[in-house]
């Protein structure tokens, strides 16, 4: 058995392409080396794909990051949640996706292959993971929701009210994106890809622009870097409001939930005044933005960032002085550090379990790089800390926006295409919920080889398997909430 | 708390008045609802939105009708947590095979009479998704649908206009 292998080690001296990447072939000692070395907290695991022959994994530490390859034997290769767990998920995906063999892959039921598919074989029954116990009984949730939502399928495990195991079995909403996304020309690749998790259009759309730009030498233009900040920014804050209320909503606080759909509703309102789309899609894309934001735009968006701070500060205000409120939220559902860290939580998720890591901070791209702002971090990992982060990254973004619109100079808003040519590229975007690594392989003829993208939720998906244990069976839905992890998203 | 409260009230009404029923709506709607039907179903629904693969966008905006701009509920309009409490399937997304039985299900869990509206351009051809193989293909081709409500995702006020043609037509 090979012994943990230090990312930095392995990369030292080698230059990292335009997208910051450092790409690394890896024989297979190699390869489970820099997989224990993940378990052993050396560097992040942040995604492993199946790209044609070959095993891909981003890794990060603090200041660097990497993409390794392993070339599979026929398609067989070392598992990597052998050593560290937080593979597993992927490794099944890849597994039922391509046919790639994690050997000794500890978990071997299939996970997004539910026997369905034309020209497969049905699989046998989905065999949950048993619990045994005196008075154990098992709820079976899903994956059609008594609400507004995703598809899923929750199988709980309590003894009385309490919650002994929660499982999840995700998989509903995969309808084939990356297999639409090979031989598709750029234009429809940012099209599909804008509509992996449609509440993070925006920074899906800016990842893949980013990948494909830094796979074809490609400059968008500084208005264009600033406008798509801006759109950024603008998802992330009504996320973030509407969220908090949705939040306050499940501890039966009914007036803040409203109070905070209202002000989502502002947001989208002027979103869709200055942008031609309530939720922005199709507004970034490869080279640019595909609209420009007019001097009556830019006093809207000033207008509504007023509007939204004096809410947030009401919706403090209220949140702080309402104990009952806090009594459903502080201690309830639980991510300890340790986790945040082995799972390399992305987003609020793990900020309000003391990782701090932000995409725009921790590898800044532009315009990030050149705008202050704070690290919001919190130590206790309940739902009130994740609630708290964001209302503080909420002030942040306000922030950020006005210095965006500070900015803007007149010019033009997109860059004709470079001729077309093979490449690759990778980007990591701040998403509401967390980053998006995406990674573009570009062939000969200018169409997508392959794309992979890999949402914040499949790092935080398992955990809130795991904050859920020991709550009651009805502090659920605010746990799950104040996660909000998207399943179309991970299900791909 | 008090204060919070007070403000709500002093500021007025958020609400919008309501739209009128989308033209084209009405007309899909007409063709398929029988009178009798028409009659049995009165002034209100009950609405069992179904994700059959959606990327969220349309549940974002499906979620957004009950908010106070639109406060769908003034219509007699309800989303309600079990088919068997609905009188409508409002299905999203381009149907992947992984979500057909749990579809299939929903609808014979629902009872009669009933309607089907495909929310979004998704449910309509599969919208950017159309020829996965992971895709099912359009609802109409697994469920009768009898209103289409287009957009990637429909704006809430399309959604409202679409809903509102399906109770009007009984007028």
């Amino acid at each position: 058995m090979s012994a943990a292998a230090n990312l930095i080690e392995l990369a030292a001296g080698r230059a990292a392409g335009p997208d910051g990447y450092v790409r690394l072939d890896v024989g297979p000692e190699a390869w489970t080396g820099l997989a224990e070395g993940c378990a052993a907290g050396l560097q992040d695991l942040s995604a492993l794909w199946a790209d044609g022959e070959r095993m891909r994994m981003a890794l990060s530490t603090a200041n660097r990051r990497a993409i390794v390859s392993l070339e599979t034997q026929a398609g067989v290769y070392p598992s990597v949640s052998v050593y560290h767990p937080p593979a597993m998920r992927l490794e099944r995906a890849m597994r039922d996706l391509y046919g790639v063999q994690p050997l000794g892959l500890p978990d071997p039921r299939p996970w997004l292959d539910h026997g369905r598919w034309l020209g497969r074989a049905s699989e046998a029954r989905y065999g949950f993971l048993p619990s045994e116990g005196e008075g154990l009984h098992q709820i079976a949730v899903g994956p059609i929701h008594a609400g507004i939502i995703e598809p899923g399928h929750f199988r709980f495990t309590a003894n009385g009210e309490t919650v002994v195991r929660l499982e999840q079995r995700l998989g509903y909403a995969h309808k084939g994106v990356e297999r639409l996304l090979v031989g598709a020309d750029i234009a429809r690749g940012a099209r599909i890809v804008g509509r992996i998790s449609g509440d993070s259009t925006v920074a899906y759309a800016w990842a893949f622009a980013r990948a494909v730009e830094a796979a074809l030498g490609w400059t968008p233009p500084p208005r264009a870097v600033l406008l798509r900040a801006v759109m950024a920014e603008l998802e992330r804050l009504a996320h973030h409001i509407s969220d908090v209320g949705a939040i306050c909503n499940d501890a039966s606080v009914l007036t803040i939930h409203a109070r905070c759909a209202l002000q989502r509703e502002d947001v989208l309102a002027v979103a869709d005044a200055c942008f031609g789309h309530r939720l922005m899609m199709d507004r970034i894309v490869p080279g640019g933005v595909a609209v420009d934001l007019s001097s009556d735009g830019i006093g809207q968006v000033r207008g509504l960032l007023g509007r939204l701070e004096a809410t947030r500060a009401e919706i403090q205000r209220v949140y702080d002085s309402l104990p009952s409120l806090q009594d459903r939220t502080v201690t309830t559902g639980v991510v300890s550090p340790e986790l945040a860290r082995q799972y390399a939580a992305g987003g609020f998720v793990g900020r309000a379990s003391g990782r701090a890591f932000d995409a725009r901070k921790a590898f800044p791209y532009a315009p990030y790089g050149e705008l202050a702002f704070d690290l919001r971090t919190r130590t206790a990992g309940d739902v009130d800390a994740r609630l708290l982060v964001r209302m503080d990254e909420i002030v942040d973004s306000l922030g950020i926006v006005h210095r965006l619109l500070d900015r803007l100079a007149p010019g033009p808003i997109a860059n004709a295409p470079p001729p077309l040519a093979a490449g690759e590229g990778a980007a990591l975007v701040e998403a509401f919920r967390g980053d998006v690594f995406l990674s573009v392989r570009i062939g000969e003829d200018g169409r997508l080889a392959r794309v992979h993208a890999r949402d914040a939720s499949w790092f935080q998906w398992p955990l809130l398997e795991a904050a859920v244990e020991g709550n009651i069976v009805a502090d659920f839905p605010l746990c799950n909430k104040s996660f909000n992890c998207s399943y179309s998203g991970h299900d791909l | 708390m008090r204060s919070f409260l007070l403000d709500a009230l002093l500021k007025g009404k958020a609400t919008i008045a309501p739209p009128a029923p989308g033209t084209a709506a009405l007309e899909e709607i007409a063709r398929s609802l029988g009178e009798r039907a028409r009659r049995r179903l009165g002034r209100s629904l009950s609405i069992r939105e179904v994700d059959a693969g959606s990327c969220n966008g349309c549940e974002l905006e499906a979620n957004a009708l009950n908010n106070p701009v639109y406060d769908i509920e003034r219509f007699g309009l309800k989303f309600v947590a079990s088919p068997r409490h609905a009188d409508v399937l409002l299905v999203t997304g381009p149907v992947t095979w992984n979500m057909r039985e749990a579809l299939l299900r929903a609808y014979v869990a629902t009872p009669d009479p009933k309607w089907v509206v495909a929310l979004g351009d998704c449910a309509a051809d599969c919208g950017v998704f159309a020829g996965s193989p992971a895709v099912v293909g359009p609802l109409s081709g697994i469920l009768p649908v009898d209103l289409h409500i287009r957009g990637c995702p429909p704006p809430p006020l399309d959604i409202v206009k679409g809903l509102l043609a399906l109770i009007e037509t009984r007028a």
